[in-house]
């Protein structure tokens, strides 16, 4: 579904990632973790074309990501992104920022666009808010809303940069109930986070990645019990014991 | 003060009047087209290709570096020669005051978009929609929120700098209130009154342009 | 275009003095009216934002009155009426004796307007750098007056410098207005020399070359301090 191959990118003269390989398979859950600073968002960020790189490929659904010839907007219409500071539009109302894309990407009409937009707000727990305000809602309420208005477009995948990093301790559980009931059912996702228990419940690997590299590629269960590299050990041993 | 003649304002309130019209009609046509040509060149600017941004930005810092007198005497000057023909100074003054506003717009437009957290236009690709229809629908609309008192006091100023059509004889309300003045002799009651109007209408309109700024979600 | 060019009339004696002393005078203004709108700027400004009710509302009237009257106005306010409503004494002296009446009336009005602008800026500065840091002054024992002393106004000055440049490049584009009491500065001798040999091309670029050097100059001016006192560096740390 997703194939990440030898990718490098910098900014400037600081070296953001380098070689870095990686696939998901449709179905899939990866978790990706790592220190902060070590290219995790980067990546992810790279694989619907947000951030332009300079060597590799990314492959996605069998479409080259930095194909001159490639229609971005329509892969990444297929591509769900769910963004650390949620990022819904602050002029708009619930249902409106989860019917604006399906409008005006997809072509329905305002009617059909609003109905499923409403019915996925009910499923992310939400269908009393449609005509709230971002600014309106908790950090957790805005945050499933931004998960609504990604799913709304029918995603083959799902990309989240850290979704939970932003929100307050009690507002965490309910953004990744709403993420890992997507996993149960199937989604193909990839996910930065640190919430280690999210990835213990449902990642089917984790790619542990640090200073630009993707030092560890490994099944969730092998990474938990005996994670390859030293600096994998000292970054689960902090964050578990938090 | 018994040497004051208040009478001749009622008495030249006619010719004000006119003078007043062809104020409105600059400010008018500066800010719109001031605007949408200042619109313009802030996309330029924001532009990642060079051979866009740097004419835009050119432009805008040599206008911002003149005087609008010397503009308006350069159009004066340049426009009859550019068409061949003599047109009347206030064609040649609606183009200067145009192009001289435009990149004062271009400013505050692209402060307004560049204001917008970078995230949004993030999140609206990532969805699929394109680049303009992220500025349109996403960007523009958050922008024009916070550009609205800064363009209501660039109005006042575009108010304000209209009284320098003084310099090509045209008759705007202080250029009338000026011919009153020296005609009759009543230099203090005219200039006590343009000042009047003028405090008036800009520092209203400042108020307003403070007051709606409060009530902005920060 | 039908369009004789002839740039040496440039460098004819007569209209190469014409042009030069109109670009002294521009420069003799703007450094005049800046100085005074620096003074009365700075006063108004920290008396905006003076724990004092009574010098916040006098400074409030100033910039409310001086900013929303426009610059040409306030010149033939002072230019035409003001010699008219004084005492007859003094009237007749601004009249008579005043040295080169048209240029310190011009400095005076283009000061006093640029002063009202200067001052809403020292404002800004002082409420956005220095303010915040008000609590955290009294909490080491200063009392008010001496927290706004010696931290909320220093700090809040220097912050301030860049922004200053921009009303400093609007002083010197004012100085052209003087050309409507008579002041031969440089927009009025560019204007001189086209009516006189209407070659209007070359008379008004040197106007307009001149406007961009001095703007080039006064932008490095003011970056220069601006560096050594450290201001952009107050502006970008959020307090």
């Amino acid at each position: 579904m997703i194939v990440i191959d030898d990718l490098h990118k910098s900014y400037g003269h600081q070296q953001i990632l380098r070689a870095c390989s990686a696939t998901v398979n449709l179905g899939e859950v990866v978790v990706v973790c790592g220190p902060s600073g070590s290219g995790k968002s980067t990546l992810i960020k790279c694989i619907n074309g947000l951030v332009p790189f300079e060597r590799g490929t990314i492959t996605v659904d069998g479409v080259s990501v930095s194909s001159p010839k490639t229609d971005l907007p329509a892969l990444r219409a297929r591509i769900g992104m769910v963004f650390q500071s949620f990022e819904l539009y602050p002029h708009m109302t619930a249902l409106q920022n989860v019917s604006l894309a399906q409008i005006h990407v997809l072509k329905r009409s305002r009617a059909e666009a609003d109905a499923r937009s409403e019915k996925i707000l009910a499923r992310v727990g939400l269908g009393d808010k449609r005509d709230s305000r971002p600014s309106q809602l908790s950090g957790g309420q805005q945050q499933r809303v931004s998960i609504a208005r990604a799913l709304a477009m029918d995603p083959r995948a799902m990309l989240f940069d850290e979704p939970t990093s932003a929100l307050d301790p009690e507002m965490i559980n309910e953004v990744l109930e709403v993420m890992q009931e997507l996993a149960l059912e199937g989604m193909t996702m990839m996910v930065v986070t640190h919430e280690m228990g999210f990835a213990q419940r449902v990642a089917d690997r984790v790619l542990f990645m640090d200073r630009g590299q993707i030092v560890e590629d490994t099944p969730k269960a092998q990474f938990f019990t005996a994670p390859a590299s030293e600096r994998a050990r000292q970054f689960l041993t902090n964050v578990l014991t938090h | 003060m018994s040497d004051f003649d208040w009478g001749i304002i009622a008495r030249s309130s006619a010719f004000l009047a006119e003078g007043m019209a062809l104020s409105a009609l600059l400010v008018l046509v500066a800010t719109v087209g001031g605007l949408i040509l200042g619109f313009g060149l802030a996309l330029m600017r924001l532009s990642s290709h060079r051979w866009l941004s740097v004419p835009a930005s050119t432009y805008v810092t040599v206008m911002r570096t003149l005087p609008l007198v010397l503009v308006l005497f350069w159009f004066y000057f340049l426009v009859p020669l550019a068409i061949g023909r003599p047109v009347g100074s206030l064609t040649s003054a609606l183009l200067a005051f145009v192009l001289f506003e435009a990149a004062f717009y271009c400013e505050i437009v692209r402060a307004g978009i560049s204001n917008v957290r970078h995230g949004q236009s993030d999140a609206g690709l990532a969805t699929g929609l394109r680049r303009a229809q992220v500025l349109r629908l996403i960007i523009l609309p958050q922008a024009l929120r916070a550009m609205m008192p800064l363009i209501l006091n660039q109005i006042v100023i575009v108010f304000q700098d209209t009284s320098l059509v003084y310099v090509v004889s045209l008759h705007d309300f202080l250029t009338a209130a000026s011919v009153v003045a020296s005609r009759d002799g009543r230099a203090t009651e005219m200039y006590a009154l343009v000042a009047v109007v003028y405090l008036v209408i800009c520092l209203g309109t400042t108020k307003a342009a403070e007051f709606y700024r409060k009530g902005l979600p920060s | 275009m039908n369009y004789r060019w002839d740039w040496s009339i440039l460098f004819k004696d007569t209209y190469m003095g014409w042009l030069w002393s109109g670009l002294l005078w521009t420069v003799i203004i703007s450094l005049a009216s800046w100085a005074v709108a620096l003074m009365v700027g700075l006063l108004a400004g920290t008396a905006r934002s003076s724990p004092s009710r009574g010098a916040r509302l006098l400074a409030g009237l100033y910039i409310d009155v001086f900013r929303n009257v426009p610059p040409l106005v306030q010149l033939f306010l002072w230019y035409f009426v003001l010699p008219e409503v004084v005492p007859d004494s003094f009237g007749l002296w601004l009249k008579r004796d005043l040295p080169y009446p048209e240029v310190v009336t011009a400095v005076v009005a283009i000061g006093l307007f640029a002063g009202s602008r200067v001052a809403e800026q020292v404002r800004a500065g002082i409420d956005a750098v220095g303010a915040p840091l008000m609590p955290a002054a009294l909490a080491t024992g200063l009392r008010p007056a001496q927290a706004y002393r010696l931290i909320v106004l220093p700090l809040g000055l220097r912050a301030i410098v860049g922004p200053l440049t921009s009303e400093f490049l609007i002083t010197v584009k004012l100085s052209s207005l003087s050309l409507t009491i008579g002041v031969l500065e440089l927009t009025a001798q560019s204007r001189h020399v086209e009516n006189y040999t209407f070659q209007g091309f070359e008379a008004f670029t040197f106007a307009t070359i001149g406007y961009l050097v001095i703007g080039l100059c006064v932008t490095g001016l003011m970056r220069f301090i601006d560096i050594r006192i450290g201001g952009a560096a107050l502006r970008k740390t959020p307090a």
